[in-house]
């Protein structure tokens, strides 16, 4: 046990886990505020929607960055565990006097039973790729909605009613969700199963070559990712009512997908923050833009996201991102002045800023001694 | 020769695309703990041959057995766990992953690093152990090939042989009893040449293996290798050793031409 506590303690870096710390601390925050009554109804709503948003984008990250196939279908996932959690949980309410253990007993059932059908969907996932696989999913997607709106059990086309809570108490059961979500994930990612993910995406032929089960692989990403989606579904049924099927639609699954693009392929941090971005623009746009400027709406958003994701990746505009970031802004005000591009080993280094070029000029101008060898700075950092 | 010194034996091994046979009848009987070579002109199969003994290809006709167990029909991972591991010829390497991690790819089935994604997720105190051995093994591969020092670089930031040294790295890693190594001197400067001979023969030494590798470069397979099979239009022309081998007029005619 105390080895163990002082191997987690070593392994722990605050850089990494910077992400749900931040999150807790926010949530703390604004639970106070919430407690307080200072925050309004739509505004808890927002935090709700932003919770249940992060919960869909990191989970979609673990397919789409990390898996590397591209599923379309992710609000075909929330749609089952949103129905079959919210039926659950209207039955559970009869029995059952605990608000919360209701709520949590019906997350759990929307998520097992999505996971049987990310079981379901992982099974052609494991045969098709890309596009492919993409149309699978979508279609999927749409199939589970109408058979939702058919199904009289659950309310047909009027939707299914249920019992919503208050958004002040359930943005922070949505966060404290949101917030094991990103844990989890995370966790899985730094784990040898997340390299041997990582590794199936990299290079599919060399991961078999490696001896890793890409079946097996393949099919636990899927499900993990549809149980949290049907966590998310519950949340969502928790939320708004009735429960429509018209929610579900292709559309929701391109918005999830947006997120995930938006935030870089990979990046949790990054589906996390453009969930809450795409979110919050929604949202104001849903709010500020009524009447007749409503049918802007869409416009608007599609714009705003055109240009985000030019200014994300034009290379024509890498300079103003430079200067505009928040590493360069945090380094500005931090001492570390010398950068070692050469010993970043994430995903995003710049081979415009790499060291070496400078230094062979340097030797080659400095006419080092005849007998002197040049000797690079020893390495520094560990894994 | 007694049979059970034979680790890897193919029988008849053959494989046809449509109505081209690729390679036809092709029997090699490979010793424990041999450098064995497989030589030949371009378009002689030799690639083809390690994709059938790795379950890239199945063969047409014929099967191959690992110290006497047939392995016909299992799958890539099956066959890697069996024991077999190999190199690609158009380098392989998780590009977007740092050097020790691609190690720890290949570290990822040994039996002393088992925990399941639950306790990956959890991390409970068999990740922290096992993680913590995972690196320390890695870092003692990386030793062997010296580039510990790389161990946090980016592999996609290496140079052409250090890649290469690399992939076999990765290979070494998931413990195999046969390393197949596709051309793993090309691209290579004749100082790293010589280095990567030496480097073949210590592990070969160091990890109990045996080594059976496709190359090109003649100095390189006739300093290294004790035995060698030159394939030509898919099936075997000379078969024996090195030296006699490569001197076989059949050879010197399938590789100048005339």
């Amino acid at each position: 046990m105390k080895r163990y506590l002082s191997l987690a303690k070593n392994h722990f870096k605050l850089s990494r886990n910077i992400n749900w710390m931040l999150m807790s601390v926010a949530l703390v925050f604004l639970a106070i505020m919430s407690d307080a009554g200072l925050l309004t109804r739509s505004f808890t709503g927002l935090l709700s929607r932003i919770a249940y948003s992060i919960i869909l984008a990191v989970s979609l990250q673990l397919v789409v960055g990390f898996l590397g196939e591209l599923s379309l279908g992710h609000a075909g996932f929330m749609c089952v565990g949103a129905y079959i959690g919210c039926f659950t949980a209207n039955y559970l309410h009869t029995v059952i006097d605990s608000k919360l253990l209701v709520l949590v007993i019906a997350m759990l059932v929307g998520a097992a039973v999505a996971m049987v059908f990310g079981f379901i969907i992982g099974l052609p996932a494991l045969r098709l790729k890309g596009d492919y696989l993409a149309i699978v999913t979508l279609a999927f997607g749409e199939i589970v909605r109408n058979i939702f709106k058919n199904l009289e059990i659950f309310g047909g086309a009027m939707g299914l009613k249920t019992k919503i809570y208050k958004p002040s108490e359930l943005f922070i059961i949505a966060f404290i969700v949101a917030i094991f979500t990103i844990i989890f994930i995370q966790n899985l990612i730094r784990s040898k199963h997340g390299r041997a993910i990582t590794a199936i995406r990299d290079n599919e032929i060399a991961a078999k070559a490696m001896g890793i089960n890409v079946t097996y692989y393949k099919l636990l990403v899927f499900i993990i990712a549809a149980a949290f989606a049907g966590v998310a579904g519950v949340i969502y049924g928790h939320f708004t009512t009735p429960l429509l099927y018209t929610f579900f639609s292709y559309n929701y699954s391109i918005e999830i997908l947006v997120m995930v693009v938006l935030g870089g392929m990979g990046s949790i941090h990054g589906s996390i923050l453009a969930a809450i971005a795409i979110t919050v623009i929604n949202f104001l746009l849903q709010n500020n833009l009524s009447g007749d400027l409503a049918a802007l709406r869409l416009l608007v958003y599609a714009l705003i996201l055109i240009v985000v994701i030019i200014f994300n990746n034009a290379p024509a505009l890498k300079g103003v991102r430079a200067r505009f970031n928040i590493r360069s802004f945090i380094r500005r005000f931090s001492q570390r002045k010398v950068i070692r591009p050469s010993l970043r080993y994430d995903d995003s280094a710049e081979w415009n800023q790499i060291e070496t070029k400078i230094r062979m000029d340097e030797i080659l101008t400095a006419d080092l001694p005849h007998n002197e060898i040049y000797t690079p700075d020893p390495r520094e950092k560990e894994d | 020769m007694a049979e059970k010194d034979i680790i890897l034996e193919t029988q008849n091994l053959g494989i046809s695309f449509g109505g081209l046979k690729a390679v036809d009848d092709v029997n090699l009987k490979i010793k424990r703990r041999a450098l064995y070579g497989l030589v030949g002109p371009n378009g002689a199969g030799k690639t083809t041959v390690f994709n059938m003994l790795t379950g890239v290809y199945q063969p047409t006709t014929g099967t191959f057995l690992l110290e006497g167990e047939p392995l016909l029909g299992k799958t890539q991972e099956q066959i890697n766990r069996k024991g077999m591991a190999r190199t690609f010829q158009n380098i392989r390497l998780f590009n977007n992953m740092s050097v020790i991690r691609n190690v720890l790819v290949g570290l990822h089935n040994q039996p002393e690093f088992k925990y399941n994604p639950i306790t990956g997720m959890l991390r409970m105190p068999a990740y922290y152990e096992c993680e913590y051995a995972m690196r320390e093994r890695a870092k003692e591969i990386l030793d062997v090939f010296g580039l510990r020092t790389e161990r946090n670089n980016l592999a996609c930031n290496l140079s052409y042989g250090t890649q290469r040294k690399l992939e076999i790295a990765r290979a070494l890693a998931t413990n195999p009893k046969v390393l197949l190594l596709d051309e793993p001197a090309a691209g290579m400067n004749p100082n790293e040449t010589v280095e990567l001979m030496e480097i073949i023969r210590k592990i070969r030494d160091d990890f109990d293996l045996t080594v059976l590798l496709i190359e090109h470069d003649m100095k390189f397979v006739s300093g290294l290798c004790d035995e060698v099979t030159v394939l030509n239009f898919g099936t075997t022309l000379v078969q024996g050793k090195t030296a006699d081998a490569l001197s076989d007029p059949e050879v010197i005619k399938a590789y100048i031409g005339g």
